[in-house]
């Protein structure tokens, strides 16, 4: 580790540039107070201010429709060529909510309580709370807008359990629960384009945050149809811009998920929390081949009736069926008697790695364990299954070739969400005013670990009912005679950069394509920045992923030209954030001297391999400042008044 | 172990929506049973860029089969010979060692081909703005268990809002039809008590713009429902037709 790292993180003070602007009083006050006390812009003014949205998943699509609905212009971008493509397409098991229909004890307090620890009490209280109060609104306005959510045959919509949770708060629409929710708010944005409020952009790609006199004032974005740069002016910026798994290459990430747009704005001053937090999802189809060009996640929901196992004896390799129950080894049940195959994802994930390491993986690679479904097949009978997971089921059998009906899936862990992103305030605002920052693109909400079912809770929460409040209090502030225009010299200079570096990687004519270098780094963060980091293998990284970031930009080689469609242009200039990225991500987990959550160091471990957490020293969010030289880090200590920090237990 | 295959393609070549086509042959030589047929086109990808030759452009995002961006016309079907299976999915356990395989884009009337197998589907969109939606704004939804809806119907509904918005139904009819495409999200939406208020005003609204946009009629081929990656059934294009006609005659 570099002197300048080392002596900034002896600053262990709360630093003064991150006020995360918490309301006073109790905990269940705070959004109620803060919301009597926000100023609100009168229907008139709304129109006169353009706000940009940048991202059409769930954050950004329920954003775009909630402000437009109010009144606001808003323009909304996408990189894909419809907004209804977003990755929050993909999630599929459910989204949490304390409705507590199935009446077994759930309530705001229990879904704050279960998120906080299934956080590993890394994040912050009062935005918890805030989204465990708005979760049942969400509920509403989806099946308002027609999203046929699962249901009872009484009418009333049903519930599943989730990992995490020791109730039933899970609401689901198959196994395309993602999909239901996003094509919900994908068709609000569509009514509000149908009234003239927003313009929608889609294949269009942010390369710069436009800043200017200490203010977000717009983007500057790429068409990738044409190539065209384009400026867009805006009274305020809010980035849905998803997260960063992508970083490791391989990941449950669709292909053109990426940092870049968040990366730019960290490089313009907003500052990058906690980037080491990442997510393995443990049950995903396992890495076939050296072509992989992603990894597919099975639901969690799969654990509802799946049970974990491996073989007892490395040796023995018969086929799963021939193997009897007394020479299997359900290791989660073991271990974690009462929660046992609901364990949160963290947990889940390391136990198989551990399996795994130990020489009892099962497969060609011998990095898988099985998620075996016969007892449930036999108690419930197939049908009842196929019901619940059936198109699971399906696309199981289309990838792999196998019938889980007949034979335990094979799964492995794989990268799959980013709890780090960029630092927001209560009103979910950078450390730039007039950026926000919502769904998945921020730091806010699950801590060191996600639990399953909450991201596409957080993503509607911050898009329908988070930040159509806290912009009215920005924008209210906001005085019209300053505005600046698309001929500002910030936009100039911001479109000017971003020509240039295409420039220069259309023109190095190197001999690696983008997608070896992405192959490359995402090697090196999955070794050593991986599901376990230890000190030795964070140092060695560091250096790696800091040389080929050089040998990036002297051998990367871009086919064709920049005024075109051009697929590998846009992923050379991702991958040149991930490199630059992945850096970042190593240095804050050799800073962080302790295991929480995604975040596991070897060195800090209980004998039976459980996560050491140490909140003495590191109860905090670690905000990352670019600068010319190192990174600065700025700490935002996290104080617990509500709940009582203590080892996360699932026995 | 994985079984290594040569496979030969005939690959189309565009570079831009005036410029003429055609198709190209490539061969690789290093296929595996398990890859995808995307994974196919990523290796031969890295092979031209390699050899200094221009990548082939085509869109994918999710590889799971849900986002709806890949489609592309493998041998001559919309996604392939794997029925119920958008191409991301298709395997090349599918082929054998030796086959040669054309592959073309979706082609429709409505959708203009930006580049090689790239086309521009955005008609779906303006589809879904002139009326596939629910007017609700955020916070005005009353709670959500005060409408029961049956499990059936909310089974039904499910059935067709699956449409992920890929256009093989397009590419696979004769007539350029984008009829299974909107009677999917007419029917998702008519099923259900919330849309049911609208759903007049709804399908007129569409349908129209579905013909605005230069798509084709439906002639009953149902070539759609048979490349259909999520297998929507044709009896949602029936029910449209139906309340077409009503809501037409009583504008």
């Amino acid at each position: 580790m570099s002197d300048e790292v080392a002596s900034s993180m002896s600053e262990v003070s709360h630093s003064p540039r991150l006020d995360a602007k918490v309301p006073a009083g109790r905990l269940q006050e705070k959004w109620d107070a803060y919301k009597d006390a926000v100023s609100l812009v009168s229907p008139a003014n709304k129109r006169s201010h353009n706000i940009l949205v940048v991202g059409s998943g769930l954050a950004g699509a329920s954003a775009a429709a909630t402000l437009a609905g109010l009144g606001y212009n808003v323009k909304c971008f996408c990189i894909q060529d419809s907004a209804r493509r977003a990755h929050s397409i993909a999630a599929q098991g459910g989204i949490n909510a304390a409705k507590n229909y199935p009446n077994d004890g759930d309530t705001v307090w229990r879904l704050f309580y279960d998120t906080i620890k299934g956080g590993d009490y890394r994040s912050r209280e009062a935005n918890v709370y805030r989204l465990a109060q708005v979760s049942s609104n969400i509920i509403d306005q989806a099946v308002a807008q027609g999203v046929p959510f699962a249901r009872e045959y009484g009418g009333v919509l049903a519930n599943r359990s989730f990992g995490g949770a020791q109730v039933s708060r899970t609401f689901y629409a198959r196994g395309q629960t993602g999909q239901q929710l996003l094509l919900g708010a994908y068709q609000a944005l569509s009514h509000q384009i149908a009234a003239g409020r927003v313009t929608m952009l889609p294949r269009r790609e942010m390369l710069d945050l436009v800043v200017a006199k200490d203010r977000a004032r717009g983007i500057i974005t790429r068409d990738l149809v044409t190539g065209e740069l384009e400026r867009h002016a805006g009274d305020a910026v809010l980035l849905c811009t998803g997260g960063y798994g992508n970083a490791y290459y391989l990941s449950t990430n669709a292909k053109n998920s990426n940092v870049t747009a968040a990366w730019r704005c960290y490089k313009r001053g907003a500052f990058f929390a906690n980037p080491c937090y990442t997510q393995i999802h443990p049950t995903c189809i396992p890495v076939s081949g050296d072509y992989q060009s992603k990894l597919t996640l099975m639901s969690e929901s799969l654990r509802n009736d799946g049970r974990v196992w491996v073989p007892k004896d490395p040796k023995d390799t018969r086929a799963p069926e021939a193997i009897p129950e007394d020479a299997r080894d359900y290791y989660l049940e073991r271990r974690y008697p009462s929660f046992g195959n609901l364990v949160p994802r963290d947990v889940a994930s390391r136990a198989a790695k551990k399996e795994c390491d130990a020489g009892r993986g099962v497969g060609e690679t011998r990095l898988a364990v099985y998620l075996d479904f016969d007892a449930a097949i036999r108690r419930l009978g197939a049908s009842s299954i196929q019901d619940r997971y059936g198109n699971l089921f399906e696309m199981y059998e289309r990838i792999t070739g196998d019938d889980p009906y007949r034979t335990p899936m094979r799964i492995y862990p794989a990268v799959h969400y980013t709890m780090g992103g960029l630092w927001v305030d209560y009103e979910l605002q950078s450390t730039i005013p007039g950026l926000f920052v919502l769904g998945e693109a921020n730091f806010s909400d699950h801590g060191a670990n996600r639990l399953g079912a909450s991201a596409l809770m957080q993503g509607l929460a911050d898009g329908y009912f988070v930040v159509p409040y806290t912009l009215g209090a920005y924008v209210a502030g906001i005085r019209q005679s300053e505005g600046i225009s698309e001929s500002h010299e910030a936009f100039a200079a911001a479109e000017e950069e971003a020509g240039a570096r295409i420039d220069q990687m259309l023109n190095n004519k190197g001999d690696k394509s983008p997608t070896q270098f992405h192959r490359e780094l995402g090697q090196l963060l999955w070794n050593h920045v991986g599901m376990a980091r230890d000190r030795a293998g964070l140092e060695e990284a560091i250096p790696a992923i800091e040389s080929l970031r050089d040998e990036f930009w002297e051998r990367i080689h871009v086919p064709g030209s920049a005024d075109r469609f051009n697929k590998n242009l846009e992923f050379a200039g991702r991958v040149a954030d991930f490199i630059e990225l992945g850096s970042l991500m190593a240095q804050d987990a050799l800073r962080r001297e302790e295991s929480c959550g995604g975040h596991f160091r070897e060195e800090y471990q209980t004998s039976e391999g459980e996560a050491v957490r140490n909140d003495e020293v590191f109860a905090d969010v670690a905000a990352w400042e670019h600068t010319d030289r190192r990174p600065v880090l700025h700490l935002e200590k996290l104080s617990f008044e509500n709940v009582h920090p203590s080892t996360r237990s699932y026995k | 172990m994985a079984k290594n295959m040569t496979i030969n393609l005939r690959i189309w070549r565009q570079k831009s929506p005036e410029s003429p086509g055609k198709l190209v042959d490539y061969t690789v030589s290093n296929a595996s049973e398990h890859m995808s047929f995307l994974e196919l086109l990523d290796v031969l990808n890295e092979q031209l860029i390699a050899s200094e030759d221009d990548p082939v452009e085509f869109d994918s995002d999710c590889r799971e089969g849900i986002c709806g961006s890949c489609g592309l016309m493998v041998a001559g079907i919309a996604h392939g010979p794997q029925q119920r299976t958008a191409v991301c999915q298709l395997h090349m356990r599918s082929f054998k060692d030796g086959d040669t395989i054309t592959v073309e884009p979706f082609r429709a009337r409505a959708f203009p081909i930006v580049r090689d197998l790239v086309v521009d589907r955005s008609a779906f969109d303006r589809i879904i703005t002139a009326h596939g939606y629910v007017s609700v704004k955020t916070g005005s939804a009353p709670d959500a268990n005060a409408i029961p809806i049956s499990k059936d119907a909310a089974e039904e509904a499910m059935d067709f809002a699956a449409c992920i918005g890929c256009g093989a139904c397009v590419a696979a009819c004769p007539n350029g039809s984008a009829s299974l495409f909107t009677a999917a999200k007419i029917a998702h939406l008519a099923l259900l008590p919330q849309g049911q208020v609208e759903a007049s005003r709804r399908v007129v609204a569409m349908v129209d713009q579905m013909e605005a946009e230069g798509f084709g009629d439906c002639s009953n081929y149902a070539e759609c429902e048979a490349v259909c990656p999520k297998g929507i059934s044709v009896s949602g294009i029936a029910s449209m037709r139906r309340a077409y006609m009503k809501g037409a005659f009583s504008k």
